[in-house]
């Protein structure tokens, strides 16, 4: 049953990509990775792509980011009910954030000062001041809020409900719901365009990924995915990261095991990358060279070259990795 | 747990024949509409939404049922709280366009007559029937549902027979059928190459039925049935105070004797023996069937795919686990939620003409889309393989391919259909 049919794909793509390109990312960042299955994060050297540390979390963590300056990793630790704060330095656990139940994804504000967090079983979001620790608002959203994004400017928070199958605008001064907008079934993640013009959001059963135009606030685009040999049921875009200069995006597309590359002016599929299996979440290096993804199933996480779009090395991390965040620094 | 019918259907015939058929309507009867609590505004650059009503009916046979094992005993609300519980998520999605969702929740005797509470139904302009009856039952309130443009969601019956010979056009059914659930379990036993089977069924109609599902799945996998023997009901009481004495000596007597085989198979829906099989056997074999290793439509321990989520949900509203007749209600309920949703109608017709649709799909906690079968209206879905504890696989296994659905490879397939939709 341990079939494994992408990993020698991966080893080949390694040995091929790293010795004929040379397109190992250069400059070191730590990526921190959650293993959603064994209550772990492991700490990742990007340059050597070899395992840092790895150390012991709550249960069941899920989303994880990291503050801007580097220095504090937030983390959903699901079932402990609570966001940890991790110290990058010490890598120890020396906060907790009140997060309410269940904390699956949370999204930084861009000034970082504030944390939007999706609370899965309450149908709430929650906004946390980092600061103070204070719960500023609870925001009553769809059912199974799930996917967090915010707008660069700091304006406009989007969280998408997996069961009710929207993405809800909010206005992040009046914490008020201003536009609800229908997507396909399961909508797992939002994401900003850098200039703030468009929404992407992943329908995990849907198989799509909607862009919403954000100043009408309706659909403009369907993307949908077609990989030769694989059922439709199979593709199930989850994690979507764009690149700085909004020219591609990366969708990961679940158990059909591959991250699709969009040309975001023309919304096509240039190119799906094979990486582990069950791919949920994305993140890119600082330097914008190196796109990670983390594949559930395979217990691995796979680099990609964001030039060539090769799959480069694959690390395996902890058990279930689920999330992914690259330190700025 | 998904054999939930137990004794009732089939017992009591006797008294209640032209009995009312109101026996009581449940306390939940009509579902919280609004979400607890609503400080924002919901769409404030538009006008707000005129608020539609979209209400559902649930028609229930029920009596109170006996099982071997107490802990079988299904709960008082089975079914109706998954429908429940899908309401109240349809009346959260509701809010954002002005629907609001309702649940009338009638219950009969098992085999009564249920034309009265339709009548009742259709003029409180109720038209859509989420229904938990005998095949009987069902398909007199889906004749008489007919004419008054009603569609019937099937959320109980397991009968083949609903969907083949005997289906309607105006009956979805999102519980699975015997053989899916037969063809689920033989899936998993062909994987582990645990290939000879010896089945032993129960007297009554519904384990015949289930055995048959059971001997059609060992054909079509490559299954053996090496040797079968009935366990005929001679009237035992489910309890009594000597305790499991008796049962020890008896069962490995009963089993003794079978052809050499690597699982034994049992099929007591009735509840007469099959709890007793497992452990008991003269030879040391698993037991799967409606006893040991058992497809449902749903386990109460599943947490894949988002399942805890609805798990958690289930037991805050509810304070038990959720079951296989739990989840097919839900399943209806919200069928008809994302259906209101995405016409943004609570035109009965639009709603059921959207359902109807090609692409129609729905989300469960199943992994993937689930769709309709065109030619019966049978929902596809994957059939979760587990004992008492915990899920042990789901099928269709991997291998097991089809041309248009692997899930397809579950049940009575297109080609060999009998129904003719009318």
């Amino acid at each position: 049953m341990q079939k494994r049919p992408t990993s020698v794909a991966i080893m080949l793509a390694t040995v091929f990509c790293g010795g004929l390109l040379g397109t190992r990312p250069a400059e070191a960042f730590m990526a921190y990775v959650s293993n959603e299955k064994d209550n772990t994060i492991t700490v990742v050297d990007t340059a050597s792509g070899t395992v840092v540390k790895t150390l012991p979390v709550g249960q069941r963590p899920r989303g994880i980011t990291i503050s801007h300056d580097g220095k504090f990793i937030y983390l959903c630790a699901s079932d402990d009910d609570t966001i940890e704060v991790i110290d990058t330095e010490t890598l120890q656990i020396v906060d907790t954030l009140p997060s309410g139940p269940d904390p699956e994804l949370f999204v930084l504000s861009p000034d970082g000062k504030t944390l939007y967090v999706a609370n899965e079983d309450d149908n709430l979001v929650t906004v946390i001041d980092i600061e103070s620790r204070d719960v500023l608002a609870e925001i009553p959203v769809g059912v199974e809020p799930e996917g967090m994004g915010i707008s660069p400017d700091g304006k406009t928070m989007v969280n998408t409900s997996e069961t009710t199958n929207m993405a809800h605008f909010i206005d992040t001064d009046s914490h008020e719901i201003t536009h609800n907008v229908l997507v396909d079934s399961r909508p797992r993640f939002a994401e900003f365009k850098p200039d703030g013009s468009e929404v992407w959001v992943s329908a995990e059963i849907g198989g799509t990924v909607s862009v919403i135009d954000n100043a009408s606030r309706e659909v403009k685009h369907k993307i949908t995915f077609e990989i030769a040999g694989l059922r439709s049921e199979a593709i199930q875009p989850v994690g979507v990261r764009i690149t700085a200069d909004g020219k591609k995006a990366y969708v990961a597309l679940g158990p059909a095991n591959r991250v699709a590359v969009v040309d975001t002016a023309t919304y096509k599929v240039e190119k799906y990358v094979l990486v582990g299996q069950r791919v949920w979440q994305l993140a890119f290096t600082p330097d914008q060279k190196t796109i990670i993804s983390t594949n559930g199933v395979s217990n691995d996480i796979t680099f990609i070259d964001v030039a060539s779009d090769e799959p480069v090395q694959s690390v395996t991390v902890g058990a279930m990795p689920w999330g992914v965040v690259v330190s700025p620094k | 747990m998904f054999f939930c019918e137990h004794m009732g259907c089939v017992v009591a015939v006797y008294v209640f024949l032209f009995v009312s058929v109101f026996l009581a309507v449940l306390p939940l009867g009509e579902a919280n509409a609004q979400a607890s609590s609503e400080p924002g505004t919901p769409g404030l650059e538009r006008p707000k939404p005129e608020v539609s009503d979209v209400r559902l009916g649930y028609i229930r046979a029920y009596a109170p049922q006996l099982a071997l094992s107490v802990l079988d005993v299904p709960p008082r609300d089975e079914g109706v709280a998954g429908a429940t519980v899908a309401i109240s998520d349809n009346n959260t999605t509701g809010r954002f366009l002005g629907q609001k969702f309702s649940l009338d929740v009638v219950e009969v005797k098992p085999d009564s007559d249920v034309l009265a509470v339709l009548d009742a139904m259709a003029g409180k302009g109720i038209s859509t029937i989420l229904a938990d009856l005998s095949a009987g039952q069902l398909l007199a309130l889906a004749d008489a549902a007919k004419a008054k443009g009603i569609i019937v969601f099937n959320v109980g019956a397991t009968d083949d027979r609903l969907r083949e010979e005997d289906c309607r056009a105006n009956v979805f059914h999102t519980a699975p059928t015997r053989s899916m659930l037969a063809d689920g379990l033989a899936q998993y036993l062909i994987w582990k190459q645990w290939r000879r089977w010896a089945l032993i069924y129960g007297s009554h109609e519904r384990d015949r039925l289930f055995a048959d599902a059971l001997r059609r799945a060992a054909e079509r996998f490559g299954g053996e049935i090496v040797a079968e023997k009935e366990f005929a009901d001679t009237g035992t009481a489910r309890r009594t105070d000597s305790g499991v004495v008796q049962i020890q000596r008896q069962m490995p007597v009963f089993t003794q004797g079978l052809a050499e085989h690597d699982v034994l198979l049992v099929a007591d829906e009735s509840e007469v023996f099959g709890t007793y099989v497992p452990f008991r056997t003269w030879q040391p074999r698993p037991v799967a069937g409606t006893a040991g290793l058992m497809p449902s439509a749903w386990h109460p321990a599943s947490e894949q795919w988002g399942g805890t989520q609805i798990q958690n949900r289930f037991l805050k509203a509810t304070g038990r686990r959720m079951l296989s007749k739990d989840m097919s209600a839900w399943t209806a309920a919200r069928i008809i939620g994302e259906a209101a949703t995405r016409t943004r109608s609570a035109d009965p017709k639009e709603i059921a003409g959207f359902i109807r649709s090609e692409d129609f799909s729905i989300a469960a906690f199943k992994g993937q889309k689930l769709t309709f079968r065109q030619w019966n209206w049978q929902l596809r879905q994957l059939v979760f393989i587990g004992d008492g504890r915990s899920v042990v696989s789901t099928s269709p296994q991997e291998g097991f391919l089809h041309q248009f659905s692997e899930l397809d490879t579950l049940g009575i397939d297109r080609p060999e259909t009998k129904c003719v939709l009318k």
